[in-house]
């Protein structure tokens, strides 16, 4: 079978909503009834064959062509199959994802991988703000999974994350780690202000050291062995990560401010 | 049967069901591995007096390693799961958790899982951190990191249990003290190289090999005194005239065929010094068959080779 494709034919104006383009939505369905499926649109609902060309059958393995930052919500609540997006998405690109695996390669907007549960979600280009966390109103981000970004991250990566794997190869912004309950964020990259801000556990693992605000404490150069586990388990992800030998790191904990028990670890020369 | 001049006797080792578990123990280096290891398996030689019954399975390559550093893999047997439990997490934090550089991982997977570092992380006090990694095939374990005076104490939160058995076993009569202690030796070397089991005695081997009852009411094992050399006259004896001393090698492992293969080698072991290294009978310790639901035949086993 061949994978089940939509090619964007209209240039949009407003975001389009696209949570229901998901493999448990679109099983067994025929194409015709692909087609007349609603999508939001600004403050109105269109067909989707009136947004996209639709190719291909197999509803485990969606294609996303011609694509642009008003695509929001792409892979919104898929717990199955793998979604390829050739080009930008919009925000909440992997809302809720759970066990399966979109690649996007081009840009995407905010909130990408907000409460992912697991899976893995890989950013060929940059993302916005909030990358693994919550949507409004909600106390807890990520909960579990892996994303990949192989440009850039906005502000507030990570921000309530409470487990998982954030890898960015690039930059990241200011506030990055903010909030943070637990998992594993790191940045080849550097990192902006205010990193940890008000983290009450968790791992930043940076080859960079940023300004840190007066709560973030020093605690000293040492040899982690957790390190060689870790480094392992990213191996699996072809990402700049997996060349990182060392277990030697500076580490820093906080944020005191909040009673936090977080930690920067910045990857240091092996000895 | 009589293979280079030793009999086999025609009788049977009599086993019973067990729990296993095995853990991996790590370390800055080999020596570091075996202090942990050494007293993690120390006082664990017969559920009896000790609750549990354990050692040291085998060193670990540097790949074979979680961590990647040099390790031992550790075998541990009790009766039941809520002893072996318990054991488990006790010598863990006296013994594993105290060694500098040591650190724990889970050496065999199942569907029952037993506490590693799951209650020992409460000694970080607040500090301690969970990691949850997968592995290649996508499988997540969680790990904790317990800041310890060292650095970190590194431990995987929980391990496999097992069925297990226990209680295989060969008896070595031989002519001296000196000859059954030599061959229980070369038994012993054979046996190591033999995955998936342990001779939890010292050196592998037990000279008070014991049988049920006794005529004080608080014991419930006394001395095998049937194969006593010093009681050949006054008891009734398995012994002949000529043999001074009997050792005994007790056999714990994940599964039979494993159990059956190290007590294959082990005799064979002994039967290649021939007669005149002053072996002169092997047999086995059993309970007439009521009490244990596994019988490691002797010519069975051995008639692999002989045959």
């Amino acid at each position: 079978m061949n994978a089940l494709t939509f090619t964007l034919n209209k240039k949009l104006q407003f975001s389009l909503n696209c949570a229901v383009l998901n493999p448990a939505n679109l099983a067994n369905k025929s194409t015709s009834d692909i087609a007349s499926m609603p999508l939001n649109y600004g403050n109105k609902q269109l067909r989707v064959d009136e947004i996209f060309e639709i190719t291909g059958s197999d509803t485990e393995n969606i294609h996303f062509k011609n694509t642009t930052n008003k695509l929001d919500y792409l892979g919104a609540n898929m717990s199955s199959g793998r979604m390829t997006i050739e080009g930008d998405a919009g925000a909440y690109l992997a809302y809720n994802l759970k066990k399966a695996e979109i690649h996007c390669k081009g840009n995407t907007q905010a909130y990408a991988a907000c409460n992912m549960v697991s899976g893995l979600l890989t950013i060929d280009g940059n993302t916005g703000d909030f990358l693994g966390g919550a949507s409004a109103g909600l106390r807890k981000g990520m909960r579990g999974g892996t994303v990949i970004v192989k440009g850039n991250a906005g502000d507030r990566v990570g921000d309530q994350m409470r487990r998982g794997l954030i890898l960015i190869e690039g930059n990241a912004g200011d506030y990055c780690a903010s909030r943070m309950i637990a998992g594993t964020i790191g940045v080849l990259g550097k990192v902006g202000e205010y990193a940890c801000f008000n983290m009450k556990r968790g791992t930043l693992l940076l080859t960079t050291l940023p300004s840190l605000h007066a709560t973030i404490q020093d605690c000293g150069s040492h040899t982690l062995p957790f390190l060689n586990l870790m480094f392992k388990s990213i191996a699996q992800f072809k990402t700049k990560f997996s060349s990182i030998q060392t277990q030697r790191v500076q580490r820093f904990v906080g944020d005191a401010a909040c009673h936090g028990n977080g930690e920067i670890l910045l990857i240091l020369p092996a000895q | 049967m009589l293979i280079n001049g030793v009999q086999i006797d025609d009788t049977f080792a009599e086993a019973f069901n067990m729990r296993g578990t095995r853990v991996i123990i790590t370390a800055q280096n080999l020596k570091w591995a075996y202090h942990a290891a050494n007293a993690m398996t120390g006082f664990a030689t017969s559920v009896i007096g000790c609750g549990v019954e354990a050692g040291i399975e085998r060193e670990l390559s540097l790949e074979e390693t979680p961590d990647g550093r040099p390790g031992l893999s550790i075998l541990m047997f009790a009766m039941g799961s809520k002893v072996l439990m318990q054991q488990l997490e006790t010598r863990m934090g006296q013994c594993i958790l105290t060694c500098p550089t040591a650190a724990a991982f889970a050496g065999i997977e199942s569907e029952d899982r037993i506490n590693l570092g799951k209650n020992l992380r409460f000694f970080g006090d607040g500090y301690q951190t969970s990691k949850l990694f997968a592995n290649a095939n996508g499988m997540a374990k969680r790990y904790w990191r317990i800041p310890v005076m060292d650095g970190e104490f590194l431990c995987e939160e929980t391990t496999g249990m097992v069925r297990a058995i226990g209680g295989g076993n060969f008896l070595i009569l031989a002519t001296s003290q000196p000859a059954a202690l030599a061959a229980a030796e070369a038994a012993i070397e054979a046996m190591k190289r033999i995955p998936n089991v342990i001779m939890p005695f010292p050196g592998g081997v037990v000279r008070s090999g014991s049988k049920v009852g006794s005529k004080y009411k608080t014991m419930f094992a006394s001395t095998n005194d049937a194969f006593c050399p010093t009681l050949k006259g006054a008891t009734n004896t398995e012994l002949s005239p000529e043999i001074e001393s009997v050792m005994e090698i007790v056999i714990d492992g994940l599964n039979f065929e494993d159990i059956a293969e190290a007590m294959h080698v082990g005799i064979k072991a002994i039967c290649d010094l021939g007669e005149a290294s002053g072996v002169k009978r092997i047999s086995a310790g059993n309970y007439g068959g009521k009490l244990g639901p596994h019988h490691f035949k002797l010519h069975e086993i051995m008639g692999k080779s002989t045959s």
